[in-house]
């Protein structure tokens, strides 16, 4: 990662706590009828971690590296893909009968 | 010349971090959920596109990485996208196992790039990266064995003795070599370490029965959301740290609020292995009485109110969208109609809410147990559709039985109740169902879907 941001120690510790308040918070007070959408989208959300792997491969030297960051870039790319898909397409089906009586 | 680069990828890292966390955030909300999910779509977009520039001429290999990177971000998108697009909401769940376990995937083999080519050095990133390998492997293969199991490509549950001693020996053993690779790293150490937590994954998942399933899905979900996390410690990347730890956490308190839906606790559902307990609570007294469709049908166009209660059963028969149709026709003819959902209807919360919106029922008439559990004794009919456990008495008074102690909807208070049902079988946790036994209860047999097609002609045929 290039140099410009050091998150190390006590620094790293308080993004940790705080995106940990934050995603807690923001869970809450969800209604029970948006559980399955929202797994879904959270599971899109960590689907960043193709980001990490395109770095791996990016700087990958051995063939061994290149094979297991290939694999890792499908697998992150497939995570966020798929899970964008199906959120979308569940969240897509939710609608209120109030605009229609109208 | 680098600094740039660098600041453009930091400042994009920033936007995404922040389209994630807002785009959660109106995810949490029926109204605006749709526009959520777009907005953490953007914020994906952009890290991904930034990320390219990872790829640098100094690399000797760069022509064949970036060719790699091009080409795995299209296999991993193309298959990941088709698949999304046609598998059927009823599958949903094993779906979303299987994209979590990928993501778990992808965190251990970041963690393996940067541990076999030694990237990763001193205590604290190469302890960072096996605690998020150890995690992310045991997401990937335990989310691999939970889809096979919802997919009903393996047995139900696989148990013997001496299993959870076993468990902890794998576990243990893995952790031992991590402690030992900080000692000193080798390939052989860290191929070890990877085996055992693949390992450990399996056999934590195997014994755990599939109605516990949803639970389990979303315990990995947090998993590969903290594991991305780690790795993004050891990557030094913000964006992997702040969406990671904040699936992390929210996808723990989701599993609690889902474990606790069900009445359980999350140890009680890892360790004790419910889920096929030996048929609890024996015979019951009593005679199952069954309906005609229309004699049905013909009570409910005459009743003031009518609360629905569907299970699983029902997306099975695929008869949401004729459910639906017969609504109608009721709400035509003054009937209030209302859906009930237990927490764990379908195959996960939420699950059943996803499945009636297909049909395109409005979420407005389909309330959560809590808020509708005290309208049942008002209502004229309660009609239960291919759901079983979530509306079995039992739960309330046998304490011999596996279900004892989790909420069920009080469907049994409606002066009638109707049941529809395939057959005289077993609700998933294989109790017998006292519900079916009592007075104010009849049983229509036959397909969901045919059922409904018989009700909605017999409404019809009494005119408006």
């Amino acid at each position: 990662m290039d140099a410009t941001l050091t998150l190390t120690g006590f620094v790293a510790l308080y993004i940790f706590m705080l995106a940990a308040f934050t995603g807690y918070e923001i869970i809450g007070r969800v209604p029970a009828i948006l559980h399955t959408p929202l797994m879904s989208g959270s599971n899109f959300i960590h689907g960043v971690v193709v980001v990490g792997a395109m770095y791996a491969l990016a700087n990958a030297h051995t063939w061994l590296e290149q094979a297991i960051g290939f694999a890792g870039v499908v697998l992150g790319a497939g995570n966020a893909a798929g899970g964008y898909v199906v959120t979308e397409r569940m969240l897509g089906m939710f609608k209120s009968s109030k605009p229609e009586q109208k | 010349m680098n600094f740039p680069i660098g600041l453009l990828i930091q400042a994009s890292y920033f936007a995404a971090a922040f389209l994630f966390i807002f785009g959660l955030k109106r995810m949490s909300s029926p109204v605006t959920a749709r526009g959520g999910i777009v907005w953490a779509g953007a914020g994906m977009v952009v890290a991904v596109l930034v990320s390219l520039a990872f790829a640098s001429p100094e690399n000797p290999q760069f022509k064949t990485n970036l060719a790699l990177i091009l080409i795995a971000l299209a296999v991993g998108n193309a298959w990941a996208w088709w698949q999304g697009r046609r598998v059927p909401m009823t599958s949903m769940p094993q779906m979303v196992a299987l994209y979590n376990g990928m993501g778990g995937g992808a965190a251990a083999a970041i963690a393996a790039v940067e541990l076999y080519g030694a990237h990763a050095q001193g205590y604290g990133p190469q302890g960072l990266a096996l605690l998020g390998a150890l995690i992310g492997g045991v997401s990937f293969s335990g989310s691999l064995v939970a889809w096979a199991k919802l997919e009903g490509k393996m047995q139900k549950s696989i148990r013997f003795s001496g299993q959870k001693i076993l468990n902890a020996l794998v576990l243990l053993a893995t952790l031992a070599v991590g402690v030992w690779i900080l000692g000193g790293l080798t390939e052989l150490k860290v191929s070890l370490f990877f085996a055992g937590a693949l390992a450990f994954g399996v056999l934590m998942t195997i014994p755990i029965g599939g109605a516990d399933m949803p639970v389990v899905i979303s315990l990995y979900n947090a998993f590969t959301g903290m594991a991305v996390g780690l790795e993004g410690f050891v990557l030094q990347n913000p964006a992997m740290i702040i969406a990671g730890v904040l699936v992390g956490s929210a996808g723990t308190l989701l599993t609690i609020l889902m474990a606790r839906a069900m009445n359980r606790s999350l140890a009680n559902i890892l360790f004790s292995n419910f889920g096929e307990v030996d048929v609890g609570g024996g015979e019951i007294a009593g005679t199952l009485k069954s309906a005609e469709a229309g004699d049905a049908a013909i009570q409910m166009r005459y009743a003031s109110k009518v609360i629905i209660a569907p299970g699983y059963g029902l997306a099975v028969a695929q008869a949401q969208h004729k459910l639906y149709e017969f609504v109608k026709l009721l709400q035509e003819r003054g009937v209030e109609v209302k859906f009930a959902i237990h927490p764990v209807a379908g195959r996960m919360p939420g699950h059943m809410n996803v499945l009636l919106a297909e049909a395109g029922v409005p979420y407005d008439i389909i309330f959560d147990m809590e808020d509708i559990n005290n309208e049942f004794k008002e209502a004229d009919v309660a009609l239960v559709i291919g759901a079983n456990d979530t509306v079995n008495p039992a739960a309330r008074t046998n304490k011999a039985s596996p279900i004892y102690g989790m909420p069920i909807l009080n469907v049994d208070q409606a002066k009638q109740v109707y049941v529809i049902k395939r057959g005289q079988g077993k609700g998933y946790s294989g109790v017998e169902n006292e519900l079916f036994y009592r007075d104010n209860c009849n049983m229509v047999y036959g397909d969901a879907q045919k059922v409904m097609v018989q009700m909605i002609q017999a409404v019809k045929e009494l005119g408006a």
